[in-house]
């Protein structure tokens, strides 16, 4: 059994509990949320916090809702939940095709959204979705909250917006009717973390592609997304040749390096090759097919 | 003989004799009540923790232990040089610093010059916890001046190259047997090279040459290695509790390293959770837990995580093979030569008989009749982990099996032949059996033709290649693979095969108590083999007593007979044919007492299921429960005849048996992505006599995932500077369920005619058969790209790679 270093521990009751703990606990305490992250990184001995600040308990971070034309989900909504949810399902199909292929059951029962979003690793693959649908994170400290684009969140592998001080509180997606949204992920075997991934929204009106959203994870996306393909794509027709085009350029901005998935050749390839079966579903989807 | 012979019922519903029933370990496993050596807790137990080497090679400066002692809770902290300094009146050396291997090498326990793989022993912590014991290792200051690593075996005898054992006084890394030999060959190599040589000359033949790498795998048993060490200070006994396949072999080896009497020690192997080669070997962790109990005067706990467990003790395979192979253009293999660099580690820690240094390699000729074959396997250090011969691989009859269904395939492909007729042509005929292989090994017995025409016939063959044709008009992909393979298991011999020194003959005890229930004692030691279950049912079957009646005891030696263990599929071979050999014995006397009780002579008496009854006179009869009670009663015996109904065997195997088998994979690949699914997978199986059927299923299920995940993900590879990256279970992929398909499953039965009950051994067949057929399967998949070979294990990106024609080297960091 690999066995972590010591640390401490403390139950938080609330947003405002949990704050003033991880203050109280100084500078090396910790937020657990799942712990899927985070334990096993100590049990390598990886990571040492000197205090774990778990967020379990606290109510307010819990469920999915509708408020005005935007999905919120609470932080500490768990994988499984997300697999599940009719309400997300309805609007985005991408999230059930992403939850389904992330890990293992074991994992999904406890590990959590806000968890995946501060882990921040460069192939955590709810970062793709959160790019490619564009969502947005709530994040509460002592002086009060803010909202920061996901596309904006990440200054970094597993480095984040969310200073030690803070807690990521809410995700939140806008719902755009008429999209079609579809994940695509090439793993080496069932429950292993991404080679590359790819999901993708599109929103077909008139025969023309009205809005786009491009994700991409563990190929060295820049803020997990692909700007200049969606530009791109915006304005034309969803055809083969396009949708194509549009993938590529998504994979010429990827840099991604070679390890023990494969080569960054290959990944490379991948980009383009899931995220336009992504972009291929989507824009079907979209129509009605 | 058919598989199932009809047998009678006992009272609880089991075949007395063979047949298929639930195994009787499973009782207590599926309730979590198991026993496994980390469950072992004694009063006043010390806990430990072994301090690893980051680097591949490295010249330890100095090792500062200062304030890992100061840690509140730290017992004590050891050492090489203070190992060094223990005395060891011992055959084998003077000190506890180096032990020897079970190749006659030296393994260092504790570093004392230079470590020489990452993860090496370098300090071992005693603590009151296993956590303060963890927490010291980081107090632990060791100063290493990094030397070059050599971790491609290729370049390991490059001139120049780093020098790995130095401690020996060596100027290479190459490795001397104990005959003194620097690599090993078979078979006749000039009437090979002749007969290649011809064929290249003639236009009516064809000469396929193929690189054939084996990577490195790991066993990856569920549980990893450990022990606990109990040296009674008073009355000098140690009881061992441990992880061992093999706990006699491991018992007199305890003997001589450590000099303590070997009547003094006792060794407990408990439930074990998977095995697979990977507890046959003695690891510095088992010896370092016995020091620290003779250091402490307490009991030491010593148990691996995870990442020890990958990155330290004994790997499986490492075989870079170069296979040419000749035949006519019509398909008749004319001859086989392979060529074989093998990557050892850095000591040589391989565990096989001393007779055969690469391991039963050398039946690599495979199932095929064709007069020329001849290997050279060379040995070299690297500066990996060490051990070798592990993960259910029959002496490394896996890497044989592999090299020749990977090579016949080629064949195949050259000749634009159909890979099932170029098996059925060159296939042994029945009638040449027992057959004297070309590098001279005598296969007992086999129908080959029939078992792969069955295997053929499950799988629909000629559909399945209709549909291949049909779906790669429309630009998908299937891959139809076959492997046939032979296995010679159940090691060995007295006269040829050995251990240390140690012949691989088998004791047994069979008691018979009054009231007719029995107690079987072994040397062999389950690890999911079920020999609770199928030992019972051989006793069973030779005495007619219900194999609910019968407790098969092992894993302890102060309870079992000394035999070496089980390993190479030698349980049902060797302690099998010992089991019915005792109960026969036990019959015999049976029918003495029997003959007393009737009043007749035991020429008189004729034998049916559970009962000697008089001949001509069926009624007059004792059931073998009777006779139990009259053999402990004041009945008369004849003159000589002690009373008591029990008996001792010692089985020395005539001769291996031969296992054999045919697996045909269907896959289905995705060439945009490189994925490959495993849609289908046929398994025959001819293993003799199946004596319990359920559990042979069980045992070749479970060697079919082991062969998808070697074939498809599991590697132990390094980066240049000696990195381990297959170090935890993110790295090394193991298949899991979604991976495996439902198997379809046929058997066919030829008895082995050696073998008291005709039975050969199973649990390696499908590791061993099955890798080649996934791999076969994808080449035929990708075959119209220009594939004709791709190394293991076949990920994604190499699929895809491979298709680009830019196949990538799996044993080294990815570019
Ligand atoms: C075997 C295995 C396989 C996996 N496979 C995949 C995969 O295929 N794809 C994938 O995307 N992921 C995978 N994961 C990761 C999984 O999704 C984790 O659950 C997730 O990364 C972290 O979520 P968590 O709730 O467990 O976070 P934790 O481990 O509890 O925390 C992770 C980090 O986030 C911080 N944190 C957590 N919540 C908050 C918050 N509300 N505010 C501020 N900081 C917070 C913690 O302090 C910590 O630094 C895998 C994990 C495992 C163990």
């Amino acid at each position: 059994m690999q066995t972590p270093a010591p640390v401490g521990y403390a139950k938080a009751t609330s947003v405002s509990d949990a704050l003033a703990l991880l203050k109280k606990h100084g500078e090396d305490s910790r937020i657990v949320a799942g712990g899927h992250s985070l334990i096993p990184m100590m049990r390598l001995r990886i990571a040492a916090p000197e205090a774990l600040i778990d967020i379990n308990d606290v109510a307010e971070l819990k469920g999915i809702s509708i408020e005005g034309n935007e999905i919120v989900i609470g932080a500490m909504v768990r994988h499984a939940e997300v697999l599940s949810s009719p309400i997300l399902f309805e609007h985005y199909a991408i999230f059930r095709e992403a939850e389904k292929l992330i890990a293992d059951p074991i994992v999904r029962n406890r590990g959590t959204i806000g968890g995946s979003m501060c882990q921040a690793d460069p192939s955590e693959d709810l970062s793709a979705v959160g790019a490619a649908l564009k969502g947005t994170v709530v994040i509460q400290s002592e002086s009060g909250t803010r909202t920061v684009a996901l596309r904006d969140f990440h200054e970094g592998p597993y480095m984040t917006k969310v200073a030690q001080s803070e807690i990521l509180t809410q995700v939140r997606f806008p719902i755009r009717p008429g999209a079609g949204s579809a994940y695509e992920k090439v793993e080496r075997r069932v429950g292993d973390w991404p080679v590359a991934s790819a999901g993708t929204f599109v929103v077909v009106k008139d025969g023309l592609v009205a809005d786009c959203g491009i994700g991409l994870t563990a190929v060295g996306a820049e803020h997990f997304c692909a700007p200049e393909a969606e530009a791109f794509l915006i304005g034309k027709e969803p055809t083969e040749e396009n949708l194509s085009a549009a993938a590529q350029l998504a994979a010429d901005s990827c840099n991604p390096f070679s390890d023990q998935r494969g080569p960054a050749d290959y990944k490379k390839h991948l980009a383009h090759e899931l995220t336009l079966r992504a972009l291929r579903r989507s824009a079907a989807a979209s129509q009605g097919a | 003989m058919t598989a199932v012979e009809e047998v009678p019922l006992s009272p609880a519903g089991n075949p007395i004799g063979f047949g298929s029933m639930k195994r009787v370990e499973d009782a207590r496993f599926v309730r979590g009540q198991g026993n496994y050596v980390d469950d072992v807790n004694l009063p006043g137990m010390l806990h430990s923790a072994i301090l690893r080497s980051p680097h591949a090679h490295a010249r330890i400066v100095s090792i500062d232990k200062s304030a890992a002692e100061a840690l509140p809770g730290v017992v004590l902290v050891i050492t090489g040089e203070m190992l060094a300094g223990v005395p060891r009146p011992s055959l084998l050396g003077d000190n506890f610093a180096w032990m020897p291997t079970l190749s006659y090498d030296t393994q260092a326990v504790l570093a004392t010059d230079k470590v020489r793989f990452q993860g090496q022993e370098v300090a071992f912590v005693i603590a009151e916890s296993k956590y303060i014991a963890r927490d010291a290792l980081e107090l632990i200051d060791v100063e290493y001046d990094v030397l070059d690593a050599v971790m491609d075996a290729k370049k390991a005898m490059d001139p120049g190259a780093p020098v790995i054992r130095d401690d020996k006084g060596q100027t290479d890394n190459s490795i001397t047997d104990v005959h003194g030999n620097q690599s090993w060959e078979s078979g006749n190599a000039e009437a090979t090279a002749a007969a290649i040589a011809a064929a290249e000359a003639d236009p009516n033949c064809v000469v396929v040459t193929e690189q054939i790498p084996y990577p490195r795998v790991h066993p990856a048993p569920m549980e990893t290695c450990g022990s606990v060490a109990e040296l009674n200070p008073v009355t000098g006994q140690l009881t061992l509790y441990t992880t061992s396949q093999a706990p006699h072999a491991h018992r007199t080896v305890y003997a001589m390293v450590a000099g303590l009497p070997e009547q003094k020690i006792r060794v407990i192997s408990p439930d074990i959770g998977g095995g697979f080669g990977n507890k046959v070997g003695v690891y510095p962790g088992y010896v370092l837990s016995i020091v620290g109990s003779l250091l402490t005067g307490k009991p030491v706990k010593w148990m691996e995580d995870r990442s020890e467990n990958l990155m330290s003790t004994s790997f499986a395979r490492d075989y870079h093979m170069k296979a040419t192979i000749a035949a006519t253009r019509e398909g008749k293999i004319l001859a086989v030569d392979v060529d074989v660099l093998a990557d050892h580690g850095a000591f040589n820690g391989v565990a096989q008989p001393t007779n055969y240094p690469a391991g039963f390699f050398h039946i690599f000729s495979g199932s095929y009749d064709y007069p020329n074959a001849h290997c050279k396997v060379t040995p070299v250090y690297t500066n990996k982990a060490p051990g070798g011969v592990a993960y259910a691989c029959s002496f490394r009859i896996t890497e044989a099996a592999y090299v020749i269904e990977r090579v016949v395939d080629c064949l195949a492909a050259e000749l634009q032949m159909d890979p099932a007729e170029l098996r059925l042509k060159n296939l042994i005929a029945a009638d040449k059996f027992p057959y004297m292989s070309p590098t001279g090994w005598e296969y007992d017995s086999g129908e080959y033709e029939k078992t792969m025409r069955l295997a053929m016939e499950i799988a629909g063959y000629d559909e399945l290649r209709r549909e291949q044709a049909e779906k790669r008009a429309k630009g998908e992909y299937m891959g139809i693979g076959i492997s046939f393979f032979t296995e010679g298991v159940g090691a060995g011999p007295r006269k040829t095969m050995d251990i240390l020194g140690l012949g691989m003959a088998d004791g047994i005890e069979l008691r018979v108590h009054p009231t007719g229930k029995a107690v079987l004692r072994l040397s062999v030691q389950s690890q999911g083999q079920a020999h609770e279950t199928t030992f019972a049912q051989i006793v069973s079957h030779e005495l007619g007593i219900p194999p609910e009646d019968i407790d098969v005891v092992h894993g302890d030696t102060d309870q079992t007979p000394f035999g070496l263990g089980t390993y190479g599929s030698r349980s049902t071979p060797v302690s099998g044919a010992a089991a019915s050999v005792v109960a026969r014995k036990v019959r015999e006397r049976a029918k003495i007492v029997a003959a007393a009780a009737l009043e007749c002579s035991p020429d008189d008496l004729e034998w049916e299921l559970g009962r000697w009854y008089v001949k001509g006179d069926k009624e007059r009869g004792k059931t073998i429960q009777e006779i139990a009670l009259l053999s402990h009663s004041s009945l008369e015996l004849p003159e000589g005849i002690e009373g008591h109904l029990d008996a001792t065997a010692v089985y020395n195997p005539p001769n291996l048996t031969y296992p054999y088998g045919c697996y045909i994979c269907v896959v289905d690949v995705d060439v945009l992505t490189g994925q490959v699914k495993v849609r289908r997978f046929i398994a025959v199986d001819d293993c003799g006599v199946r004596i319990n059927p359920m559990v042979v299923e069980g045992q070749v299920h479970g060697g079919l995932a082991d062969g998808i995940g070697m074939a498809l993900m599991e590697l132990i590879a390094f980066d240049e500077d000696g990195n381990c990256l297959g170090g935890s279970f993110m790295d090394y992929l193991l298949p899991t369920a979604m991976e495996c398909p439902d198997y379809e499953l046929g058997e066919t039965v030829t008895p082995s005619p050696h073998h008291p009950i005709g039975a050969k051994g199973v649990g390696e067949s499908a590791t061993v058969g099955s890798p080649a057929a996934v791999v076969n399967a994808v080449i035929d998949a990708i075959s119209p790209f220009g594939v004709r070979h791709a190394d293991m294990p076949l990920t994604p990106a190499n699929v895809w790679r491979a298709i680009q024609g830019r196949p990538m080297r799996t044993d080294m960091a990815v570019e």
